[in-house]
């Protein structure tokens, strides 16, 4: 089964309507609640970067008999330190976003901690690509 | 703690939710930044916070969160009423800050997340 979701800079409105979605799938799959709590929590982490942070970007979700497999895929800015991005309470986040109750840096940090299978490639100017794998 | 017993000792209001269900928060969590909540292991607790946006309903969503307690008596927007009702959340609203709302649920028996 795939699930896919465009995602829209600055619309802080429609961050978690993709992990709200998925989590009523996985729900009707009779998936272990507490890992649709981690995939959800990573997803949604996921949304609100590309929201807060990209100029707008997609996501794909794939859920096979044994887990699931994400892809978030933005279209730029790309991020210049990855090694940088991955530390607890490192952010480039703007008032705006700090306001909404996000950007304290734990966003990436997060997602690696809630999927069992975490990938982050970025180039500058091209974009960011984050694949995850959560098992069932 | 039952939900009954949080709605009285904060002189909280109910915005949104099914009180009839019979919530029992084992533990409870005060915090505006949502990065912070999405980081608890826990489920099944209260919220406690004076961030009043969409935001925090979808928070509350995928951190299973049951209750969230809105304080500084910051309202509800019809867009999170809304939001609140489908996903089965109980949304309250107390005129104490967050300080005296914890303090009055901890001093009753409610422990904290950590």
């Amino acid at each position: 089964m795939k699930l896919e979701f465009e995602i829209v800079s600055g619309d802080f409105s429609m961050a978690g309507k993709a992990s709200s979605q998925i989590k009523k799938k996985l729900k009707q799959l009779q998936v272990d609640p507490k890992v649709i709590k981690r995939i959800v929590v990573a997803i949604y982490e996921a949304e609100v970067n590309v929201v807060a942070h990209s100029v707008g970007g997609k996501m794909v979700a794939e859920i096979d008999g044994n887990g699931i497999n994400v892809e978030v895929k933005d279209a730029g800015p790309g991020i210049a330190d990855i090694t940088k991005a991955m530390q607890k309470g490192f952010s480039t986040a703007s008032k705006a976003v700090r306001n909404m109750g996000f950007g304290a840096g734990m966003g990436l940090p997060n997602i690696k901690k809630n999927t069992d299978e975490f990938n982050i490639e970025s180039e500058v100017g091209i974009g960011t690509t984050l694949t995850f794998r959560n098992n069932f | 703690m039952r939900l009954t017993e949080i709605i009285d000792l904060t002189q909280a209001e109910v915005v949104a939710g099914d009180t009839a269900i019979n919530h029992n928060l084992q533990k409870a969590f005060s915090s505006d930044l949502m990065s912070d909540v999405l980081t608890l292991d826990t489920e099944h607790i209260l919220l406690i916070t004076g961030l009043a946006n969409v935001q925090l309903i979808r928070t509350a969503e995928m951190a299973d969160i049951e209750v969230v307690l809105l304080a500084r008596n910051k309202k509800a927007t019809p867009e999170m009423i809304e939001l609140a009702k489908e996903i089965g959340l109980v949304l309250l609203e107390t005129p104490y800050s967050i300080y005296r709302s914890s303090g009055l649920l901890f001093k009753n028996g409610l422990p904290p997340v950590y």
